[in-house]
């Protein structure tokens, strides 16, 4: 077993991929936090404590939701909306839920507009202007998930949660396995059961990962 | 392709970028008779742009993406020069090639789609520099063309390496003194139009971009013929106006200038004959549909 961590950055200006340090994929039904694997549902409550901790939590879902390529696409989005709902409905005084989407992935030179999407080409852009310490990707494909989870470790202090239809993503420091519109729902009711049990984070900026 | 394929999901509509509401909403994939006309008053397919101000490139994107006749099944591949940095910025599928492999390239994915999906169009377009298409990349362009590769070749020709700082171009004219070409080039202007026409290629143009409605017609003539007879090659002058000595304001001049009858740019066409037939037989088909459409419109208003 591993001793790497994958913890919030900046770690490095190339920070090594999760997997080259032995961190492993977990099977169905598990999940993975900071890169050991853990039980759905502790997956779950802490998605949700981070969620609650956060004074930015963010949303970031990509293609495979934003555009509705079959009912199953269509129904996710409904319940991706549904958790930022919640997030706003549970949001502590200081607290400001965004979804920011990840339309697609052209790498937008010279620039993008940080207030109103995120590219998996430069997403530390988004995180920075809009001060996000927490995030969650959905519907992203895997490459570009795996890309801009490892620069937002590599460059920025925000923690990051994969909500993975796949097999999950080592370089998140939590992911989901096997995504559906019930888990999606399932962690909006565990931020509104744990609603009020948190504690604010007391500042967005971090001392750096400990690995 | 359907543009049922391609609706945002309802719930998070609010939240896209304005840029994908309108192309769903007001451009003009599927519309049979698109071209230059419909700019201004549908989303283009090209988005803000990082070529200079004034740029001629710019304008030839603008005028090339509206009018493909095909532009939600066609994939354009190209490489790496002042044109890499608009296609980001295109909605429509396009491949960067390595430097001077964008014929190879196209060739085998115009191959692919073709196995991949026999029962539909499926247009391959190359967009690339003069550096890419005549100098490095003239094997890979000429052995295409030898093949009888099924795809269009477009030259943007600004007769130079503008992207990397003004150095010699196989398509520079004689004598012609640039930044990194101190001397003045010593041999004439290769004259790939005509090594086109001699290597295969069924529609051969040569001209400037100054004319959205010529443009507009050699590009549908070069993807209609390329779809079903054989490679067909366009070279458009683009010239890059920082490169020349010229103002932001001066590309269009500089591009009429060109193109008078005597100058390098003159308007040359050559068409095969299995391609002109082809043309004549879409002019028909065209004639028909618009002869039908009008009927129609009249007995609606009757």
């Amino acid at each position: 077993m591993s001793d790497y961590r994958v913890l919030p950055g900046p770690e490095h200006f190339l920070p090594p991929a999760a997997a080259s340090m032995g961190i492993r994929l977990p099977n169905p039904g598990e999940a993975h936090i900071n890169g050991v694997i853990a039980s759905e549902e502790k997956a779950y409550e802490e998605a949700a404590r981070q969620f609650l901790m956060a004074k930015v939590p963010t949303i970031f879902p990509g293609p495979l939701v934003l555009w509705a390529w079959n009912e199953k696409a269509a129904k996710k989005a409904t319940a991706v909306r549904h958790l930022f709902n919640t997030l706003k409905e549970c949001a502590q005084a200081g607290q400001k839920p965004m979804l920011i989407p990840m339309p697609d992935y052209r790498p937008k030179y010279p620039k993008i507009n940080p207030e109103v999407e995120i590219n998996p080409n430069h997403p530390n852009l988004t995180i920075w202007h809009n001060k996000i310490d927490c995030c969650m990707f959905i519907g992203v494909h895997c490459h570009q998930a795996n890309l801009s989870l490892k620069i937002i470790r590599g460059g920025t202090s925000c923690y990051t949660i994969a909500m993975c239809a796949q097999a999950g993503h080592e370089d998140a420091m939590l992911s989901f396995r096997d995504a559906s519109v019930e888990k999606i729902m399932r962690l909006a009711e565990t931020v509104k059961r744990l609603k009020g049990t948190v504690q604010l984070r007391s500042s967005t900026a971090k001392s750096g990962a400990s690995n | 392709m359907s543009k049922e394929r391609i609706q945002i999901s309802e719930d998070l509509y609010d939240i896209m970028p304005s840029d994908y509401q309108d192309l769903v909403k007001s451009s003009t994939y599927g519309k049979e008779d698109r071209g230059w006309k419909d700019i201004g008053t549908s989303k283009e397919l090209i988005e803000q742009h990082s070529l200079c101000a004034g740029c001629p490139e710019s304008m030839a994107f603008r005028y090339i993406l509206a009018s493909l006749p095909n532009p939600e099944d066609t994939v354009m591949v190209g490489s790496t020069g002042c044109t890499s940095l608009v296609f980001p910025m295109v909605a429509v599928h396009n491949i960067h090639s390595l430097f001077g492999n964008q014929n190879a390239v196209a060739s085998g994915l115009k191959r692919a789609l073709s196995v991949r999906f026999p029962d539909r169009v499926k247009d391959v377009v190359v967009l690339a520099g003069d550096g890419a298409t005549v100098d490095i990349g003239l094997d890979m362009t000429l052995q295409a063309w030898f093949r009888q590769e099924k795809f269009t070749t477009i030259c943007f020709d600004n007769e130079l390496y503008a992207n990397t700082g003004g150095q010699e171009s196989g398509l520079m004219q004689k004598g012609f003194v640039a930044k990194m070409a101190p001397v003045g080039k010593l041999f004439d202007k290769v004259r790939l139009p005509e090594i086109a026409r001699e290597s295969g290629c069924h529609y051969v143009v040569n001209c400037t971009v100054s004319k959205p409605s010529l443009v507009e017609k050699v590009i549908r003539n070069a993807v209609h013929i390329a779809r079903e007879i054989g490679p067909t090659y366009l070279q458009l002058y683009t010239p890059c106006i920082l490169e020349i000595g010229k103002n932001s304001m001066e590309g269009l001049q500089e591009m009429r200038d060109s193109e008078k009858p005597a100058e390098r740019f003159a308007y040359k066409e050559y068409v095969s004959e299995p391609a002109k037939q082809l043309l004549a037989e879409l002019a028909a088909k065209d004639k028909e549909r618009k002869a039908a459409a009008k009927q129609l419109a009249g007995q609606a208003s009757a």
